[in-house]
């Protein structure tokens, strides 16, 4: 066991763990520990063996190394991929440089990023849409083209949006994990590179829907849910039916009677408990497929949450100044 | 005239041959590694002579060999990186291509030392040629009996090969590279673990620069003690610059750790002093990505002490004042040079070559070019300088890879110490001459 100190608040963790699954260890213990002690996560995935380490969102600084060897680590790192030692005290949210290092990861995943969250399905339940919210510059600093890339469809029911896409990784490690040979990965280099399936093969496998559900962004969405509604117009209930694929249980997301769309159960840190299966996902869409369960409670990384909108305060907008503004122009 | 350990024979004519490398004295080496030393007393030699790595980052080899992990039943591996793709560095190419043998020879001994049964040189696209004739002298090598079983009739069995790559300059990074030798795209590996643990095929392995490895064999034939005699305090030895730039006689030079910078340049046994007996400017003293330093700087420390071509006394005074040896492309500049544009041309080469794992190398790249482009070309904005020092220092030991930080420094050398010319291209729009200011989204997108 480790002993570690994240923010002044200490957990005495398993040898190997992460500093980051340190810091969610303390806020699912403590429901006094700020849930922001838990570094923003946008390429690591639990479920994903080798993920992390790729988006640098999750940096913390390592202020005592160990009780062995307390010198300060002299560098701030991926908390994501960096194992506790006993004796370990970072900081995070309590670190100005942290915060300050951190905005500017976020300002660089959104040079690129196109912004076109009023046409995105993401929209709503998006990580760098709560990423932005919370670092992000109210202005861009950044006044060239943007990179642009084709939509394509990967297969019947996945829609790759490539322009929106943070590189996270995480629906290469899916598809890495989920089939046998290699069928999606990056094409190119630098800031030309792309995810891609090369030759805009679908992925034939019976669980690909699930990298619509780890992809932090709208770089992948589902076709069968394209345009139908924003995401916070949708009810969200737990429901199950007998699968013999997978566990069968899904969240829905109802609209009256109709189900808009299928998905994981996402918990509190925007990873679903479980991968589901693509008859699941795209082919139940009627309500007598399933046996709902009850409401689904949705924790963090969605506005009909309303976690975002619960003060004005947290949106960081001072609606007062902006009215005034308003009535001294005319 | 300083002591020459690598390059003393490439004059020597048909010394790429077995035949006449023997002669003078080749694969002695590997004769007394093998026949009279243990692999133990091989990595002891080396530790004492206090050899550093030649490839960048200057890491002690004896102790990156110790690191080397030994399990029981598991392929060990020694990997050459002969990917010298750090613009300004040409020094590997010339031992290579000069005395293929020389590094064979290293290979092999090194080898015995680390009890690797295979190894491999990793070696860069655009250098085919050189990989051939590193080819021919593995197979004259073979037909020897100085590699195949049991290497002059030791027990001692070893295989080496050349496997070229497809020039990608991350590749020269040691994970990219054993990713790519793997056969895989050449990301970097987030680290830890390490090579030493878990290398090539999760196998234990090293990597090193070409210059390391045939730097092995004077050390096993004058011992480790001798050689550290060489050289001043921690920067033992002789190393190979390569010199461009705007100098008299640019080319690869052997030279003994801790000649004087100002000799170095002004001297006729070697760069020969300033093309056009024009005034010196700048040197980038390791490679493109080691800051730059203004001649004041470069030929005298902070203190006003003479600064000496060893690993210490360039990186006198951190990067306020001082760089780095690096890799030893030492490019020069005379007063005609534009920093400005010379930094656009390493930013464009940086952003072309990040392999955009990691957010903040992958689109900061990309974005100080773009600024460096529009300054050069005379849109430059006047809160461009500071924009493009907080980018560096938002890149800045924020990566996966030193990739990053190779891209930052050169961005923020150049402000620190020539801010004064930056902010000429950006007020004096109109002594810019050739405006073309575009910058298409095709072009970005590299479609
Ligand atoms: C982007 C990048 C490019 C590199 N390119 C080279 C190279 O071309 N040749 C080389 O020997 N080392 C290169 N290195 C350094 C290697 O990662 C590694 O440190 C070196 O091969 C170790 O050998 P040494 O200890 O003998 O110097 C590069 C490092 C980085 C980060
Ligand atoms: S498409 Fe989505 S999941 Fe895949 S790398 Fe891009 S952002 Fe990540
Ligand atoms: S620093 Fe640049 S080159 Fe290195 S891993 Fe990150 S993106 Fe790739
Ligand atoms: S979440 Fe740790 S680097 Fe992306």
């Amino acid at each position: 066991m480790a002993k570690v100190t994240i923010d002044g608040h200490t957990i005495e963790v398993p040898d190997g763990t992460t500093i980051l699954q340190a810091a969610r260890m303390l806020v699912d213990k403590d429901k006094m520990v700020d849930a922001k002690v838990a570094p923003p996560t946008m390429c690591y995935y639990s479920k994903l063996k080798t993920s992390g380490g790729y988006c640098r969102t999750c940096i913390v600084k390592v202020t005592k190394g160990s009780e062995k060897d307390p010198r300060p680590m002299p560098k701030p790192v991926a908390s994501c991929r960096t194992k506790v030692m006993d004796g370990m005290e970072g900081v995070n949210i309590t670190s100005p440089e942290v915060i300050e290092a951190r905005k500017g990861v976020v300002e660089f995943l959104l040079i690129n990023h196109p912004l076109d969250c009023p046409i995105c399905d993401q929209a709503g339940e998006c990580h760098l849409q709560d990423l932005g919210y919370e670092h992000g510059l109210s202005k861009t600093r950044y006044d060239f083209p943007r990179r642009t890339f084709n939509q394509i469809d990967i297969g019947p029911y996945i829609k790759m949006h490539m322009t929106r896409c943070i590189m996270c990784f995480r629906c290469v490690k899916v598809a890495d994990q989920i089939t046998d040979y290699r069928v999606h990965g990056m094409l190119n280099r630098g800031d030309a590179s792309e995810i891609s399936t090369y030759i805009q093969k679908a992925i034939d496998n019976d669980f690909s829907g699930n990298i619509i559900d780890v992809c932090p962004v709208g770089a992948l969405t589902d076709r069968t849910f394209r345009f139908k509604s924003r995401v916070w117009f949708t009810k969200p209930v737990d429901a199950h039916r007998n699968c013999t694929k997978c566990s069968g249980k899904v969240a829905l997301w109802l609209k009256g009677n109709d189900i808009l769309r299928v998905t994981g159960r996402k918990d509190q840190w925007g990873e679903v408990e479980e991968f589901i299966c693509n008859e699941c996902r795209f082919e139940k869409k009627d309500v007598k497929d399933w046996t709902i369960e009850g409401p689904r409670h949705i924790d963090r990384h969605s506005v009909i949450s309303a976690n975002h909108y619960e003060s004005l305060a947290s949106l960081k907008l001072d609606i007062g100044k902006q009215q005034k503004a308003l009535s001294t122009k005319k | 005239m300083g002591k020459k350990l690598l390059i003393h024979n490439d004059k020597v004519p048909n010394i790429h041959t077995l035949q006449v490398y023997r002669e003078h004295g080749g694969y002695a080496s590997v004769e007394k590694a093998l026949k009279s030393m243990t692999p133990n007393d091989v990595v002891e030699e080396v530790k004492k002579s206090g050899l550093r790595g030649r490839g960048g980052a200057g890491f002690p080899t004896g102790m990156k060999w110790s690191f080397l992990a030994k399990p029981e039943g598991v392929e060990r591996y020694l990997v050459c990186n002969a990917d010298e793709s750090e613009p300004g560095t040409f020094k590997d190419r010339y031992l290579m291509e000069k005395i293929p043998h020389a590094l064979i020879e290293g290979m092999i001994t090194s080898s015995y030392a680390l009890g690797a049964k295979t190894s491999y040189i990793y070696i860069r696209g655009e250098y085919f040629y050189v990989a051939r004739i590193l080819e021919k002298a593995i197979e004259e090598a073979y037909a020897a009996g100085l590699l195949g079983k049991n290497i002059l009739g030791t027990d001692f069995s070893h295989d080496c090969y050349v496997q070229v790559g497809g020039g990608a300059y991350i590749c020269g990074e040691e994970t990219a590279l054993l990713e790519s030798l793997e056969g895989k795209r050449g990301n970097p590996r987030i680290k830890p673990p390490f090579p030493a643990i878990a290398g090539l095929y999760g196998c234990p392995t090293v990597v090193n620069n070409v210059e390391t490895i045939a730097a092995v064999c004077p050390i096993v034939m004058m011992g480790g003690d001798e050689y550290a005699k060489i050289g001043v305090g921690r920067s033992t030895g002789t190393k190979l610059i390569s010199a461009s730039g705007h100098i008299n006689k640019p080319g690869v030079y052997e030279i003994e750790l801790g000649l004087p910078v100002e000799e170095f340049i002004y001297s006729d046994e070697y760069c020969g002093g300033i093309i056009n007996g024009r005034k010196l400017k700048a040197v980038i003293a390791g490679g493109s990505s080691v800051p730059i330093l203004p001649a004041e700087l470069i030929l005298k420390n902070d203190k006003g002490e003479p600064r000496l071509m060893t690993y210490e006394s360039l990186s006198e005074g951190g990067f306020a004042t001082g760089t780095m040896l690096g890799s030893g492309g030492f490019m020069v500049y005379d007063e005609t040079t534009s920093i400005v544009k010379n930094l656009y041309t390493l930013a464009r080469f940086y952003h072309h070559e990040s392999c955009g794992q990691c957010s903040p190398c992958r689109e900061g790249t990309g974005w100080m070019e773009k600024i460096l482009h529009r300054i050069v070309e005379g849109h430059g904005k006047p809160s461009d300088i500071d924009l493009l020092w907080d980018i560096q220092r938002k890149i800045e030991g924020n990566t996966i890879c030193p990739l990053g930080d190779a891209a930052a420094w050169p961005v923020a050398s150049a402000i620190r110490h020539f801010r004064a010319e930056f902010e000429e291209y950006i007020n004096n729009p109109s002594k810019i001459k050739d405006v073309k200011h575009y910058y298409s989204v095709n072009q970005l997108a590299g479609a």
